[in-house]
């Protein structure tokens, strides 16, 4: 692995702050939604000028769960790439040609959705409908993002060329493998979007196929969480042990583990649609064997993490057993928020192992648990690493420096978001357990105990949201100091490397044609009969439906 | 966040068995939490 | 590739883990026909009424046999639709014996719904054109809301019906 880390250009590291300029402004829309729905579901408040709950939600799924995610992973991939194979002149306008491609897509679909033209949720289900500029400024989105694949692409293979023979730098090896499965699995949603919601939102088409939809949606569903977790996997494998003042764990497990996380990520979505009528329930339990198999690259990465953590202490001359835990950097932010991520993804991975268990999906599917678990994964797991990312990033790129007091606060923020997650999501959990749904605004049904309960949960969770809108505004604070105020200087970007005598890495490791060769054979085994299935045994059609989402 | 001492070179921890006993411990214990909630969450099942 | 001695013990023991709930939610589907609902039927969903269970005299609760009903609902937004009572009221409650065997048959005539008798494992996805059935055995004594838990537009959360499990 090449020692040398490139320096990033003034030009490049303007494109990598415009993504994450979208990120943080993102965070602070997406996150104020998120604070007025945990406040209208706890019974106490409303929202003012007759604003509908699902507008917001809306607005939440999307800007946190597509827009938020898709920038700050692409504009730290491409500080990866810049970092460790370089950009040229070219390839940095074609990047910057991906950052206006998707910012344009998300302000249509922003714009759709704040006039209240699509109150469809951030899985836009058929056949509700929405405007047709909607599905158009969602597959700009998808569109700028091949882009930024596409120069990811490009510049490892102009790197491979000049450094014949050497193996990719790891944290290049790891981006591409994330880029490939984000195209693989684009491809779903985009066919969905282009061939059968625009020319239907358009009138073209008089009905959609409401399954096939909800199919190729998932395909493209299951990937995603995988294209947001992929990224935090990257800063603990390769970040991680530099901060802590350790080295690489090993380069060829490491890669090892994205290869099969790259395999088994896709061929999985149907343990999203395991109560949905109309799949061959023997499909449902093969995709649900698959999906167990995409937890081994997880059950791998725990290891390495704790193996990372051990070496570096013993080194140190910490002799008992657990003696390297406790001299942990903790009071480096850069290393607490992403190990709090971590410690979340233990009852997050536990969680999904029992979402995706086939018929005891039926415990929680569509449940509030849902909710809760996604929000320790995504919003815990994945968005504390990427705050522990930022700390060193964003001073990196504007030429300035992590401070004690800026370290100070974002040990604070680490806790507040801690703390009203834990109370937010926990409460989710077991309102689910419980029964009560998700995507809910606030109602008492029917009345009864059952409910009473549920609304007891629900004032919880504004009382976690609450906290958490505070540790958002902290977060946001700290961005922009560290863009603007923070003093001038020198942050470290970093990258572990390897020990001087670690294994070499085989070669087949990168092997892109029989990894990528396997991916579709596994896909094309997955999902190849189950669509026919669906496609032949296709009841007529769906008109589409306006009224009920207030169009 | 100063930079942590550049560390001495030392036996590859690959070849050492004993230095990585807390790491196994740690994820067996993680891995009787997820066998623990997994059977739990699937007697509530059964229950309902 | 070098796997520590430790790593192979932990990555045999979890994929141990992994194979051992996959053999018992596997033997529950298989052999004890526990699968989630999965039923290839379709139906039109503009003329719902054409399928038999979904007429609207067929509605709602009917005992097939000895502890064994079956209860017949259509979808649409926002309601469930029960059936009438003798007087011609919309039916919102289901009162079924403990113990007792109970198919729940649903489908939709506009968009896609959700039917989750809440706090039992009955838990479907209703979609157009196609038919959602689940048979439960209602164990437990109480009050389960049935909650529509996908959502179907501005009144989802009006959508709502009760199980009535009595002794
Ligand atoms: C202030 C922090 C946050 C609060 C208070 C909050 C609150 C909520 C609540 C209450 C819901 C569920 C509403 C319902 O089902 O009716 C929700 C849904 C969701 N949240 Fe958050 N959230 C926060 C941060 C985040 C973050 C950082 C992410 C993304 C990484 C995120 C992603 C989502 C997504 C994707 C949904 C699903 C929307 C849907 O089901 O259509 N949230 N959030
Ligand atoms: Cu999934
Ligand atoms: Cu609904």
């Amino acid at each position: 692995m090449t020692k040398v880390q490139l320096p990033l250009s003034k030009k490049e590291s303007r494109l990598y702050m415009a993504f994450m300029w979208v990120t943080y402004i993102s965070l602070l829309i997406g996150g104020l939604m998120g604070l007025l729905q945990t406040l209208v579901r706890s019974g106490k408040y409303t929202l003012p000028f007759n604003i509908d709950y699902y507008t917001i939600l809306t607005v939440h799924g999307v800007i946190l769960g597509l827009v938020l995610t898709t920038f700050f992973i692409i504009g730290f991939q491409f500080s990866l790439m810049g970092k460790t194979v370089g950009i040229s002149d070219k390839q940095l306008k074609v990047a910057w040609l991906s950052f206006w491609v998707m910012l344009i897509g998300t302000i249509m679909a922003a714009v759709t959705i704040l006039v209240g033209e699509a109150s469809v949720l951030y899985t836009f289900y058929a056949p509700l409908r929405a405007h047709p500029a909607f599905y158009i400024g969602l597959a700009l989105v998808i569109i700028g993002s091949w882009i930024a694949a596409f120069v990811n692409f490009r510049q490892l293979y102009v790197w491979k060329k000049a450094h014949k023979g050497e193996k990719s730098p790891l944290p290049a090896f790891m981006v591409i493998i994330n880029m490939l499965m984000w195209f693989i699995a684009t491809i779903g949603v985009a066919t969905s979007v282009l061939v059968l919601f625009i020319p239907w939102s358009l009138g073209y088409a008089e009905t959609i196929n409401v399954l096939l939809s909800r199919t190729l949606f998932w395909y493209f569903g299951h990937p995603l969480v995988y294209f947001w977790l992929l990224p935090a996997y990257m800063a603990w494998y390769v970040v991680i042990p530099k901060i802590i003042g350790g080295k690489l764990f090993s380069d060829a497990l490491a890669r090892m583990a994205f290869i099969l996380l790259l395999m088994f990520s896709i061929p999985v979505g149907f343990h999203h649609q395991l109560t949905e009528p109309g799949i061959d329930p023997t499909w449902k339990f093969i995709q649900v064997v698959l999906t167990f198999m995409v937890v081994i690259p997880s059950l791998m990465t725990a290891f390495s993490i704790f193996a990372t953590f051990e070496t570096t202490g013993r080194r140190k001359g910490f002799k008992s057993l657990f003696g390297w835990f406790k001299k942990l950097p903790w009071k480096d932010v850069r290393f607490l928020a992403p190990f709090i991520g971590m410690a979340a993804f233990i009852p997050g991975g536990a969680g999904g192992i029992v979402n995706a268990s086939h018929q005891m999906n039926a415990l929680v599917h569509n449940t509030i648990w849902i909710t809760g678990h996604f929000h320790l994964t995504a919003a815990t797991t994945v968005i504390l690493t990427f705050f522990g990312i930022t700390y060193w990033l964003v001073p990196h790129l504007t030429g300035r420096r992590l401070t004690p007091r800026l370290n100070k606060l974002g040990i604070i923020q680490t806790f507040i978001w801690t703390f009203g997650m834990t109370i937010m999501s926990g409460s989710m959990h077991i309102q689910g357990l419980l029964g009560g749904p998700r995507r809910s605004s606030f109602s008492e049904y029917a009345g009864g105990e059952q409910v009473a309960t549920w609304i007891n949960y629900q004032i919880a969770q504004a009382v976690g949201g609450t906290i958490l809108f505070i540790g958002i505004l902290l977060m946001v604070y700290i961005f922009i100091q560290l863009t603007f105020f923070a003093p001038r200087g020198v942050q470290e970007y970093p990258i572990a490397v390897e020990e001087d005598d670690a294994e070499p890495t085989p070669k087949i490791l990168e092997n892109w044609y029989l990894w990528i060769g396997i991916t579709i054979a596994l896909i094309l085994f997955a999902y190849t009969i189950p669509v026919i299935d669906i496609l032949k045994h296709s009841p007529p059609g769906s008109l589409p439906f306006d009224w009920p989402i207030g169009r | 966040m100063g930079k942590r001492n550049t560390v001495q070179h030392q036996p590859n921890p690959h070849e050492s068995t004993h230095s990585l006993k807390g790491t196994f411990i740690a994820v067996m214990l993680l891995g009787v939490f997820i066998l623990v909630s997994w059977f739990g969450f699937y007697a509530l099942f059964l229950s309902r | 590739m070098h796997l520590h001695k430790y790593e192979k013990i932990w990555l045999v023991f979890g994929m141990a883990s992994l194979v051992l709930f996959l053999l018992i939610i596997g033997f529950a589907a298989f052999w004890k026909g526990t699968h989630p609902q999965s039923h290839i039927e379709t139906i039109d969903p503009q003329n719902v009424e054409a399928h038999d269970a979904f007429k609207p005299e067929n509605l709602g609760i009917r005992e097939v046999a000895d502890g064994k009903y079956i209860v017949n609902i259509v979808a649409s937004a926002f309601n469930y639709d029960f059936g009438k009572d003798t007087e011609g009221n919309a039916i919102k409650t289901i009162r079924v014996p403990k113990g007792s065997t109970v198919l729940y048959q649903i489908t939709t005539k506009d968009v896609v719904h959700g039917f989750q008798v809440a706090g039992t494992n009955v838990n479907m996805m209703v979609e157009p054109g196609h038919i959602s059935r689940y048979e439960a055995v209602m164990k437990n004594v109480g009050e389960f809301t049935i909650v529509c838990n996908e959502y179907c537009g501005i009144g989802h959360h009006q959508m709502y019906g009760t199980v009535e499990v009595y002794e």
